[in-house]
């Protein structure tokens, strides 16, 4: 065996390689975008003589390559470069951004894995009866709501008409946690769907282990329900809900913009709808890098995991 | 990641950049010589307050607006947004303004006056001073206009300012400014009046972190995409603000302005769509806005080509809209029908000339005598817009009746713009407010900048070069009107209804006016508002 280290690092290199694909290939695809900085810019007044003049002054005009080596050789030494639009540093615009949309995603999955895996052992242990089908029938119906109308319906009820909560977190900017009613409402939205796919997976590997030949076996040893239940099937259960926990983060920290528009919320979702429909090539090719390194650090994470939790499925990981 | 919330947006392009159209302005204007009544205050404040009770000081009003995100500014000069617009104003002044007509009415400019030629123009300011107590200069003014021409810049109110020969314009004392004009220019007024022709001072560039102006309020914090804070400046020449503070707030999600507004969050929510109008106008909860005239929708036609390089064609077209129901359709009902001619309500608009109606069997007729029978044409749409697709939809529909086949063709929402200027043959249009003279000369001549229709007259031209040389308002009048009639029997513009503006209050707002299409002076004006 060459030991976990190896195996880490072999997966860091992917990971590097993986971020330095997904950074070329967001380039790409913006620069096969319909349209430049320049022509978003002009707007509805597309003055070609104004057009061209903006492209100079942006630099557009030079070749996608060498505008691409530049941003790469800044970012060699931490240098995100500046924003198209604004001429201000594309470090400012993700670090503004960052916060809350991190106190969203921390405060979504503090409550995701308690809720998740308690909702899936209870259905699991519960299997065939009520509790199991209501759970089932709830969390399915929950996962097919959008959460645009999901948002609105629970603005409308427990902000508007009961008046429990804030309606948008309008005015508060980043300082969220001041206010910690603004965040209810978008972070039951956050919860709604992951909490149901979760929920369900650990539901499904729970049966799974309970009838497994193992859980069988350490039964007639003796051990006791409760310890077969929480100290061998639900680890093994919770190998395929890691994974799942992991993407559902990816998801929380780049996926967040009809919760973030909805309630004003001022974090990288919002960074990101701007910089893509002004073309600002730099702050989207920002926010790829960070996407991409949370992506493939979570994921490894989760992988970790996995193979703590499961050994033998981390083989095939 | 689901649905970008732009799809739920109903005035998406209005939203984002709209603002290009509503408030460019390339030459001059309209406003000609009409000063009477406009210096000042008093004059909106009381029509304002009709109804409203005494105004009152104090409290702070917070307004939301859909923004630009991270990368919006407070340089008055760089501004493309209602957001940017609306500190803009707020912040500082300009020369002129926008009356509800569209004629320019005088701010920092306390007269003006032409030479014979028309092409000098002598303008005096009023006394008035910056935040930091300066006091507001020939000299700033110069600065501001050489700042904004500069080519290397491609500030977005520098094709306004091409009228001026900035270089031979001099300042003639303290507090007067002479311009000289490329070639003679009746609109001069206008020019000043257009969108980001603010006025900063002599050598200011640091707006971000100190934006210095003469404007009703002064400037405390600026978190871009996301607040600014300003407060009353006691001492604008136009009176102080009722308000203490003003703070805007950018939302970009029509569903957060209005439930913000309804959730007492703020006092002011711009852009709302016509279904949330409907939803609260008379809920009572909430006191909605209805801009009239604020929006122009239309479908243009390219008059250089087949097959609308025939008049006949485009009559034809003319004749197979059926107004009431586009309006019906794409704009929820929310605005009026048009004449295909644009500014409506307008100073020198030809309300004169016969309102245009749905005739099928006259539009079969002339598409025969164009030898266009079985007529295919595409038309150009994109989600660019409030009602873009939907009014394809059904003037597809109702093409088909006149035997013409209309094939509906889905742009980018981000080049729409730049894509339809020169490619295609029939595309959907909207502008916002602009003088009917500014219309005509970004759009209309044969060396326009953003001539959609590529209507490219000599004789047109030359009737707009003769009004811009012609001093008397009335003749003037009467040159625009040879050129709408023109333009009414055989232009490229199908202009087949005019959106309303939609704002959301708070009940205690008062002195909103409601007479002010999106991008005049009165429009998101906030210096002569109060709260009761």
């Amino acid at each position: 065996m060459s030991g976990p280290r190896s195996w880490i690092v072999r997966r860091l290199l992917l990971g590097v390689a993986q971020t330095a694909a997904v950074v070329l290939l967001v380039f790409a695809l913006t620069e096969a975008l319909p349209g430049d900085a320049a022509v978003a810019f002009a707007g509805d007044q597309p003055d070609p003589e104004r057009i061209a003049a903006v492209r100079e002054a942006m630099g557009l005009d030079r070749p996608a390559h060498v505008r691409l080596a530049e941003w790469a050789g800044g970012m060699l030494h931490g240098d995100f470069g500046t924003s198209l639009t604004s001429g201000r540093p594309v470090t400012g615009f993700l670090a503004d951004g960052f916060g809350p949309t991190l106190l969203l995603a921390t405060a979504t999955v503090l409550l995701l894995v308690p809720l998740g895996v308690g909702l899936g052992v209870l259905a699991a242990r519960r299997e065939g009866r009520l509790t199991d089908r209501l759970i089932s029938s709830v969390t399915l119906g929950l996962y097919a709501i959008p959460e645009f109308a999901l948002g609105v319906l629970l603005v409308s009820v427990f902000a508007l008409r009961l008046g429990w909560f804030p309606p948008t977190a309008v005015g508060y900017g980043t300082d969220l946690l001041a206010h910690p009613a603004a965040l209810v409402l978008p972070v039951l939205v956050l919860l709604a769907r992951p909490v149901c796919s979760l929920a369900r997976l650990v539901r499904a590997g729970m049966i799974d282990a309970l009838g497994a030949p193992y859980t069988a076996q350490a039964t007639r040893y003796g051990i006791s329900g409760v310890r077969v239940r929480y100290g061998h099937a639900l680890p093994n259960a919770l190998a395929p809900a890691t994974q799942q926990l992991a993407r559902t983060i990816d998801w929380l920290l780049c996926g967040v913009i009809v919760v973030e528009a909805l309630y004003v919320i001022p974090g990288l979702g919002t960074v990101l709808m701007h910089a893509v429909a002004d073309r600002d090539i730099p702050v989207i090719q920002g926010l790829a890098v960070v996407f991409a390194v949370t992506t493939v650090v979570l994921n490894l994470g989760a992988d970790l995991v996995t193979r703590r939790l499961s050994p033998r499925a981390g083989v095939a990981a | 990641m689901t649905a970008s919330p732009d799809e739920q947006h109903a005035f998406p392009g209005l939203r984002r950049r709209g603002f290009l159209a509503a408030a460019g302005g390339a030459a001059a204007g309209v406003g000609g010589l009409a000063l009477a009544g406009c210096s000042g205050s008093a004059s909106t404040g009381s029509t304002a307050g009709k109804g409203d009770g005494t105004p009152r000081r104090g409290g702070r009003l917070r307004a939301a607006f859909a923004g630009g995100g991270a990368s919006e500014t407070l340089d008055p000069h760089l501004g493309n947004l209602f957001a940017d617009a609306a500190r803009g104003k707020a912040l500082f002044d300009k020369l002129a303004d926008y009356g509800a007509d569209l004629s320019a009415e005088p701010r920092l400019a306390q007269e003006w006056e032409p030479n014979a030629a028309l092409d000098r123009w002598t303008v005096t300011l009023r006394q008035a001073v910056f935040h930091d107590g300066r006091p507001v200069t020939a000299a700033d003014v110069l600065y501001s206009y050489h700042r904004i021409a500069d080519p290397k810049k491609a500030y977005r109110a520098r094709a306004s300012l091409e009228p001026v020969d900035l270089r031979a314009s001099r300042a003639r004392g303290e507090r007067t400014v002479e311009f000289v004009l490329k070639r003679p220019t009746a609109e001069f007024p206008n020019v000043m009046a257009a969108f980001g022709t603010h006025i900063v001072p002599e050598g200011a560039t640091a707006f971000d972190t100190d934006p210095v102006g003469s404007g009703p309020f002064r400037f405390v914090s600026f978190t871009p995409g996301r607040s600014t804070v300003l407060r009353r400046n006691d001492d604008h020449w136009d009176g102080a603000p009722y308000l203490d503070e003003l703070e805007f707030i950018v939302a970009n999600e029509e569903a957060a302005r209005i439930n913000a507004l309804l959730g007492g969050q703020i006092e002011y929510a711009h852009e709302l769509n016509p279904a949330t109008g409907r939803a609260h106008e008379d809920a009572g909860s909430v006191e909605i806005v209805r801009l009239r005239n604020s929006a122009m929708q239309a479908f243009a036609m390219k008059t250089d080509r087949p097959p609308f390089d025939d008049p006949r064609v485009r009559q034809a077209f003319f004749h197979i809209a059926g107004r009431e129901e586009l309006v019906d359709g794409a704009l929820s009902g929310a605005g009026d029908v048009g004449n295909d001619l644009f500014g409506k309500g307008y100073e020198y608009y030809a309300d004169g000339l016969p309102q245009r109606e749905q005739d099928i069997t006259r539009a079969r007729h002339l598409l025969k005598q164009a030898g266009a029978d079985g007529l295919e044409v595409t038309l150009d749409t994109s989600a660019v817009a409030a009602g873009f697709t939907e009014a394809a939809g059904i003037f597809r529909d109702q093409a088909a009746r006149a035997g013409v086949t209309v094939t509906v063709r889905m742009g980018s929402k981000d080049s729409y713009w730049k894509d339809i200027l020169d490619s295609g043959t029939l595309c959907c249009y909207r502008s916002g407010a602009m003088p009917i003279e500014s219309h005509i000369s970004q759009r209309l001549l044969t060396d326009s900048t953003t001539n959609a229709t590529k209507w490219q007259d000599k004789n047109f031209d030359t009737l707009y070069r003769q009004a811009q040389s012609t001093r008397d308002t009335a003749d003037r009048a009467a040159l625009y009107g040879r050129m709408q009639r023109q333009l009414h029997a055989e232009g490229g513009f199908l202009v087949w209804g005019f959106g309303d503006w939609i704002l959301g209050t708070a009940r205690s707002v008062r002195g909103v006016v409601r007479e002010a299409p999106a991008n005049t002076l009165d429009w998101a004006r906030f210096d002569k508002v109060w709260l009761a």
